[in-house]
Parts: structure tokens; sequence; C-alpha cells
């Protein structure tokens, strides 16, 4: 069976369940396997239902107190013998900040493969390999895993659309499972999560964004950024080293740890295009690159593309809006 | 408190990918190399520990002759001493075989505190802290932006997504990887670079027995998803002709 791992909270499913879905879909097409999801945690069977709508044969909920609340410790007890009683050949999770935090750690317990951020599935011939970046995105690898099932795979989050999961002409049926596992084992002691600073920027509403990245070279440039930003109605933001360099606030960072945004404009100035950075913004409706380096992977994903010195294109193009 | 840093070194930001002939590595002849930038954040935050709490640091890396040199850059940083797992396989290691590697080298160190960074910047696994972290039975906790130390137990602020945060205790010995911008990286004085080529490089072999988990069939520049427009001529051509665009095809700006 191939096995989907949910991630949910309080009954519910994130939406990174739902495109992780989409590629077990694919997979088991190409495997001739059946896929079941597995949904651990407290308040499962809520979760179940709705995943339950989707065209999959098996629907599992897992409770135990070792889940509750998430640590890796618990994780790794309580999914190591759920997924050996339901005999994975793959175990698909998205990769999220939880699934970076205990997959590693489950699939070397049971010592097994695990291949992460995965963009696609290719069939071969006798394989079927993974795809993965590497180098920060200036490369693409085809990955087989290697040695005995299960195979653990991460899914990169947005690889794979929720729009294009198959729905069932029945829900599939829902079964709980129980495991043995021991939670006074269990050694980190999560607090409940908060969020630093209220979130005076919400980005994820801009019609237009100017994005700086490292090719800003330093903090007073941010004012060349600015200016452009103010003559296109756009607001300013920023990849993750900017804001790390205290250049911008962090409440202005675009990319997996900040923001996701899906402007009608992104114009990224000096963005090189790290998967970390892309996959923030990646559902823009028209992106604009400014780079030096056209080799930068922000131009696998651009519409429109300026290679040159980011200094003397940003006042030309100030120029010509105001003209 | 005895702190190890594992770091990594990769293929600097400005190098340009080529591949090996049978396109399943990288031509490493033509790569120059620096230390992963996530690893130099953790390095920073052990020695901010170190001048806190005492003790020493102690850099970790599994990686072929080439990784002498950002051993010797922590080293100039202000690490005390490195352990060097050599072996020109480790070059392209997957995460169980470098993880396997580092652990057989460092078990018998009785590290209090293990640092990595959150990921490498060459094949992003993302995976080699929480596998040490296995392999040397201790807890960890991951994308870590502030590390609180107290006796012989630690208070950890764990990075979630979408700007949340969450507060994550532990016992030591534990495993940290650490988030890039965490604190602010401080550059290898002349004294520190002088100071360095004293310190000690302790040299281990790769552990017999470890093999791959993932083989990489291909290799290659990213297909595009896009079909880009490179607009060309002088800057001034250039952005009138994105601007006439942006107004006439995208329809996105007035």
């Amino acid at each position: 069976m191939i096995v989907v791992v949910a991630e949910q909270r309080g009954g519910k499913l994130n939406r990174a369940t739902w495109e992780t879905v989409v590629a077990a879909q694919q997979l088991s097409a190409f495997a001739g396997v059946r896929v079941g999801v597995l949904v651990p945690g407290a308040q499962a069977s809520a979760a179940a239902s709705e995943i339950a709508a989707a065209d999959v044969q098996d629907v599992i909920t897992l409770e135990h107190a070792a889940l509750e609340p998430y640590t890796p410790d618990g994780f790794t007890a309580a999914l190591q013998p759920a997924i050996a009683q339901l005999n994975a050949t793959y175990v698909l999770m998205p990769h999220t900040y939880q699934t970076r935090d205990f997959a590693p750690k489950l699939a070397a317990r049971m010592d097994r493969a695990i291949v992460t951020d995965v963009t696609a599935i290719k069939k071969a011939a006798s394989d079927t390999a993974f795809v993965r970046p590497m180098f920060q995105g200036k490369l693409t690898a085809d990955v087989v895993p290697q040695g005995p099932a299960p195979h653990f795979i991460t899914f990169q989050i947005g690889a794979y659309r929720v729009d294009q999961a198959k729905k069932g002409a029945s829900a599939a049926r829902v079964r709980a499972i129980t495991v043995e596992a021991d939670a006074s084992a269990i050694r980190e002691k999560p607090e409940a999560p908060f969020q630093q600073a209220k979130q005076a920027v919400d980005l994820s509403q801009a019609e237009r964004i100017v994005s700086v990245g490292r090719g800003i070279k330093e903090q007073a440039n941010i004012a060349v950024a600015e200016k452009l930003a103010q003559a296109l109605g756009a607001e300013i933001a920023a990849s993750r080293p900017i804001c790390d360099a205290g250049w911008l606030p962090m409440e202005r960072q675009v990319g997996s740890s900040g923001q996701t945004v899906a402007p009608k404009l992104y114009l990224a100035l000096g963005i090189s295009g790290a998967i970390q950075h892309l996959v923030g913004m990646k559902g823009s409706s028209t992106v604009v690159a400014i780079n030096k380096d056209p080799d930068a992977p922000i131009f696998e994903i651009a519409d429109y593309g300026i290679v040159g010195d980011l200094f003397e294109i940003v006042p030309a193009i100030i120029e010509a809006v105001k003209g | 408190m005895k702190i190890a840093v594992c770091i990594k070194q990769v293929p600097t930001r400005e190098w340009q990918p080529r591949l090996n002939d049978d396109k399943t590595w990288i031509r490493e002849a033509d790569a120059s190399f620096e230390m992963n930038e996530p690893d130099a954040y953790a390095l920073e935050e052990a020695l901010r520990l170190k001048e806190k709490h005492g003790g020493d640091v102690v850099v970790c890396s599994a990686g072929p002759a080439r990784v002498a040199q950002v051993i010797r850059e922590a080293l100039a940083r202000g690490a005390d001493r490195a352990i060097h797992v050599e072996d020109d396989g480790l070059a392209s290691a997957d995460a169980f075989v470098t993880s396997a590697a580092l652990a057989a080298a460092m078990k018998d160190e009785r590290f209090d505190l293990v640092l990595t960074g959150l990921q490498s910047d060459d094949q992003g696994f993302a995976q080699v802290g929480v596998i040490l972290a296995e392999k040397l039975g201790l807890p960890h906790a991951t994308i870590i932006m502030e590390v609180n130390v107290d006796g012989s137990s630690l208070r950890v602020k764990r990075e979630l997504e979408g700007g949340w945060f969450q507060w994550v205790a532990m016992p030591l010995p534990a495993v940290l990887t650490i988030q890039s911008g965490i604190n602010q990286l401080r550059y290898a004085t002349l004294k520190g670079i002088m100071a360095a080529k004293k310190k000690e490089i302790r040299k281990a072999a790769a552990p017999a027995g470890a093999s791959s988990k993932q083989k990489i069939v291909s290799l290659y520049v990213p297909e595009k998803g896009k079909k880009t427009q490179i607009i060309g001529g002088s800057p001034a051509e250039a952005a009138k002709e994105l601007v006439r665009r942006l107004r006439e095809e995208a329809r996105v700006i007035q």
C-alpha cells in the first residue's frame, strides 16, 4: 500500500496533505498499488472524513497519547508500528516543517530510504524516479531510492495542485488502528505555538509586489527598490537573507518561512530564486525577474526577464512608468 | 560545555553548474567551494554558547580532502579543534552515509550539544542533523531560532511555518538544526587565522558498510516551467519595453 501520512491539527487537515494525495494517486497509477491515508493525532476522525472524499482505497485513523502534542520522539514511536502494520511500500508526506522534524528520524529508525523535497514522479523502465531540486535549484536530479521498502518520499509544497485531486464515487472506508508505543519515553517537551509579532503587513492581499534579494548588495540600496514600489503602487518584500540581515522587517519576508503571496505582479530584483523563496511566490500571475546572472533559477518561473545591473535598470523602469 | 558543530563544504553561490561525463554529479574540478551558509550560523551559535557557558567547540566535517579549507576557516573563527572524516566518496554521499560517518567519529566524544545547519546548499536533504540524532540516540529539534542552556537542560525556539514559533524543552545532550539568521556572523581575524594553524584536526576514516539509500540516475539543468521572455537592449530600452508589456500584454500596471 502507498501510505500518505496526513498532517492535521485539531481535526483540520493542512492543504499540503491534499497535494500529497494527488502525488499518491499518480504514483498509484505508475506502481499499480492502492493508496491509504493515515491520519495521526487527536480528533483524527474529523480530518479522516474530509480526506475520505478523495479517490483512495483506505483512510486509517491513529490516535495515541504519543501523538499529542507533536514531538519527533512521539511520532517516530507511534508511526513506526503503524507503517509496519499497513505493509507500506511507499510512505508519502508533504515537505512541511513538521515532516522535516520527524521523517528522517523515522526513516533512520526503520533503516529505510527517504527522498525529500520531491517535485515530480517519473516512471522509468524498471524504476520509479523522484525528481528533486539540488544546488539551490540550479540543477534537478532524478533520484531512485535504494534498498527494501517502504521508501519515504516528501513532496515540495505547491508541487502538486489540490484541484487535480481525484474524488471517489463514494466516500472511502475509514477505519481505526491501534499501536503500542511508550509515550513516557518522549524527551522533547513542546510549548504552545505562538506568533511573534502581529502581522501588520498582509502581503497575501497585495496586487503588486516588488521583492528584493541579495543582489541589492547593501541596506542603503533598499531605497531604490522602494522608489520602484511606489511608482508601481506595489508593496515591498524580500527574500530571507535580506530580512535576516535586518534590512527589511521579517514581516516583509516571502518564502517557506515567511508569507505566501500570489499578486498580479511579482517583480524580483536580484533574487536568485532558491526553492525556499519560490514556494512562497510561484502562484503569482505575472513574474518579472531582473538579475545579472542569466542562469539564476528565478528565470525558470519568470514571464519577463531582464539580464543586467538592477541599479541601471530600476531607475530606467521608474522613468518609463512615469513617462 | 562540549559543543560539536557539523559543517559541510558546498559550491559557492556564484558557481555555474557543470556536469560530469555520465551526468550524475557535478564536475568538481570546475567548482569553487565555501562553507555551507546555514552551517556558518550553527558555528556562530556554538561560539556564542561557549562565550556564555565556557567549554569547547569542535568542528566536525565529513568529506574529501578539500573540506580542510572550511575546517580551517571554522578554526580561524574560534572553534577549538576539529574532526575530519576524510573519504572521497563523501563528496556526493546521501544523508545516511554522511550521518553514519559523522556518528562513528563523534560517538566517543560524548558531546553535550551538537549543532548543524538546517540543510545544505548542495543536495539540500535537510536530513543529516535529524538522522545523526537518531544514530547518536539523542533528542533533537529542527529549524531553531534561539538556544537557551540551563545546566543540563535546553530550551529552544523552533520556527514553524507562516510566522509561527514554539518553545521546546529537552534534556542535554541533544542535537539542534539551526536556522539561518539566528545570529549575526563573525568573520575570522588575522589573529584567529594564525591561531588556527596550531589547532588540532583529528582525521578519521569513514566507517565501512554504510551504503547509500538513494541513487542519482540523472542530473540536469531544470526544464523551464514557463517561457520567459528575455527583454534585451540598453537598460533604458529594456525598461521601456518591460513597462509596455506589463501594461499592454500582462495588464498588471496602469
